[in-house]
């Protein structure tokens, strides 16, 4: 039998019972929608994460006290300003280097009223990280070492207290504290689940004193180039701790931290697309019930096709084919509809979903697999039925 | 045209029925020749429908020999058993058995489709086969758009569109009225004029006794010829 021919005979069968086709295609058709749809999930999470990490600069090394491990408690800070002028002759360049101290603040300006992440920075900020403003200026190495009480606020955080009025040079206080507004960030939106846009710049020694605190949390350095950041790594860590003996440090490079994020996401689109794919599973048996269903009903016609000449191949080929018929579709309806569902997912929620075409061909490849797996045993059975035996079923 | 269609010697066929032993043929020796017509008659159980199945090369004999179209059916593969049947025998049943949902037509192309004959090719000579059986007007009905005389007619052209040297008919008119009955035997013998064997499987004294030899079967073997 042609190959064409044995196609023709599977649609057919198929159109003959629309309905229970389509149900039968149903769970396959949920199952591939499913993977398709939480594999973008998962791809379009990462892909953001990974942009959010090198959108916060090239070739940085962030430096904070404890070790960076699962499980491990966080350590109080031990670093101070002085340390800091330690670091900068390490590194030799102070443009490179950037420190700060943060503090979750109620900010005010007037009657009105917000939450905000304050920044106890130094004028460096915008050289080691990429940091753009909207409007006014950044801190200046002066406010830094005199303790000016200037702020520089995020997008949100400037809509919210001013809404329309422009900001610059107006009075807010940070945790009651008087501060001049002088710049104002363009929006930067979230970046690893934080809101960039509620942070308040202020220079760290401004913020040391509002705390009541000589600490900073954290250091960032960036490295001239790639290459250099290991070997830049080594001897401010070692500088530290030569300052610090009681204290671990670690440094982290963005590769570091997309690495560990991406095997993390990785292993959670490989449990949501496992999970999905038991769905895939459960559809596959219901095609290999219908099509044991299906040879059962057709007996008499397959003992007439074989009376006239048809080899137990052609038998098993033309019932395969209708099983992998019935899964392909699905696997089709289903790649459209996972497909729809991760682009709506992405447009109408902020969970970002992003298609790739190895997960389409992917599901495709497998919906036709699971045809061909769960097809195969009941084309063997209607292939080897024999001849008349069949025909006498009434 | 010297070779017999089909020889049978000494044919027995047991089957186990749950680890029992039931002889349905006990030895059972027949020649169709080309151009034959031959009558097998005997009530139900005498083996004459097990005789058939084997004469048509849907079952393999447990004893003896059998020669279809002088090939022995012992030496075939299923696959070439299949081909034997597609090109040597044609098949007529009862109950018709024909595809509910395809058309004349298409039920006549069928036995070409295991051909690898392509599907125009097909439709022509299905048509010519139906002209033949007197069903021109009848090419793009379904199965249930015709009387049982046509769909008996429909399932003679199929018997007949792979052109082959016998014609094996279990009780042929046995769903039929008397009448129409009638007119179906007319066709297979009018067949037998062009020099297709005929063997007509039948419990019908009056159907069996139009052929040119009968067979009586009994208990799984020959009791008598005619």
């Amino acid at each position: 039998m042609r190959l064409a021919e044995a196609w023709r005979v599977a649609l057919d069968a198929l159109r003959a019972n629309r309905l229970r086709s389509l149900l039968t295609m149903l769970g396959v058709v949920i199952g591939v929608a499913a993977v398709v749809a939480l594999v973008a999930i998962g791809t379009g999470t990462k892909e953001q994460i990974e942009r959010q990490v090198e959108g916060l600069g090239s070739n940085l090394l962030l430096v904070v006290p404890g070790r960076i491990e699962a499980g491990s408690a966080p350590t109080s800070s031990p670093l101070t300003l002085d340390d800091i002028d330690a670091i900068n002759r390490v590194v030799g360049d102070r443009t490179r280097v950037a420190v700060t101290i943060a503090s979750g603040e109620t900010v005010r300006a007037g009657s009105r009223t917000g939450f905000s992440s304050m920044q106890g920075v130094l004028e460096t900020t915008p050289t080691v990280f990429v940091r753009r403003l909207d409007r006014g200026s950044y801190l200046t190495r002066t406010d830094v070492s005199t303790g000016r009480r200037v702020a520089v606020l995020g997008a949100g955080t400037a809509r919210d207290l001013f809404a329309d009025r422009d900001p610059i040079g107006r009075q807010i206080t940070i945790g009651g504290v008087r501060f001049r507004v002088i710049g104002v960030f363009e929006p930067l939106g979230q970046s690893l689940g934080v809101d960039r846009d509620s942070e308040v710049h202020v220079p760290v020694t401004a913020a040391q004193r509002l705390l009541g605190t000589e600490r900073i949390d954290g250091i960032a350095i960036r490295a001239p180039d790639r290459e250099r950041i290991g070997e830049l790594s080594d001897a401010v860590v070692a500088a530290l701790a030569e300052r610090h003996p009681d204290t671990d440090f670690s440094a982290v490079t963005q590769e570091q931290i997309l690495g560990v994020l991406g095997d993390i996401l990785g292993v959670l689109t490989g449990v949501l697309a496992a999970i999905a794919g038991i769905s895939l599973l459960v559809g596959g048996v219901g095609v290999s019930n219908i099509m044991l269903v299906s040879v059962r009903e057709r007996t008499k016609e397959i003992g007439l096709r074989k009376a006239v000449g048809a080899r137990p191949r052609d038998i098993g080929v033309q019932f395969l084919l209708e099983a992998v018929l019935l899964t392909t579709t699905g696997g089709v309806l289903g790649m459209l509809l996972g497909g729809s569902a991760a682009l709506l997912v992405d447009r109408l929620s902020p969970v970002p979903a992003a298609l790739t075409w190895w997960s389409m061909a992917l599901a495709f490849g497998v919906s036709a697999a699971v045809g061909i797996v769960f097809g195969v045993v009941p084309a063997q059975r209607a292939g080897r039925l024999d001849p008349v035996v069949a025909l006498r079923t009434e | 045209m010297n070779t017999p269609a089909i020889v049978a010697e000494d044919v027995s066929r047991t089957y186990q029925l749950d680890g029992l032993s039931v002889p349905a043929l006990r030895g059972v020796s027949l020649t169709v020749e080309p151009g034959d017509y031959v009558a097998i008659v005997g009530t139900s159980g005498s083996g004459k429908s097990t005789l058939m199945h084997l004469l048509g090369g849907l079952d393999r004999p447990t004893g003896g020999t059998l020669l279809i179209g002088g090939r022995d059916v012992a030496r075939l593969t299923p696959n070439e058993l299949a081909e034997l049947r597609n090109t040597t025998i044609g098949f007529v049943f009862q109950s018709f058995h024909l595809l509910a949902r395809t058309t004349a037509q298409d039920n006549v192309g069928l036995p070409l489709v295991y051909r690898g004959i392509g599907r125009r090719e097909r439709r022509e000579r299905a048509a010519a086969m139906l002209d033949r059986v007197g069903l021109a007007h009848r090419i793009t009905h379904r199965p249930n758009q015709m009387s049982g005389g046509e769909q008996q007619r429909v399932a003679i052209a199929r018997a007949l569109v792979t052109g082959p040297s016998v014609l094996l008919a279990d009780e042929p008119t046995g769903n039929l009225d008397s009448a129409t009955g009638q007119s179906v035997l007319a066709l297979l013998e009018s067949l037998n004029d062009d020099g297709v064997a005929v063997v007509l499987v039948t419990h019908d004294r009056e159907v069996a006794a139009r052929a040119r030899r009968q067979i009586v079967m009994r208990d799984g073997l020959i009791s008598a010829t005619r």
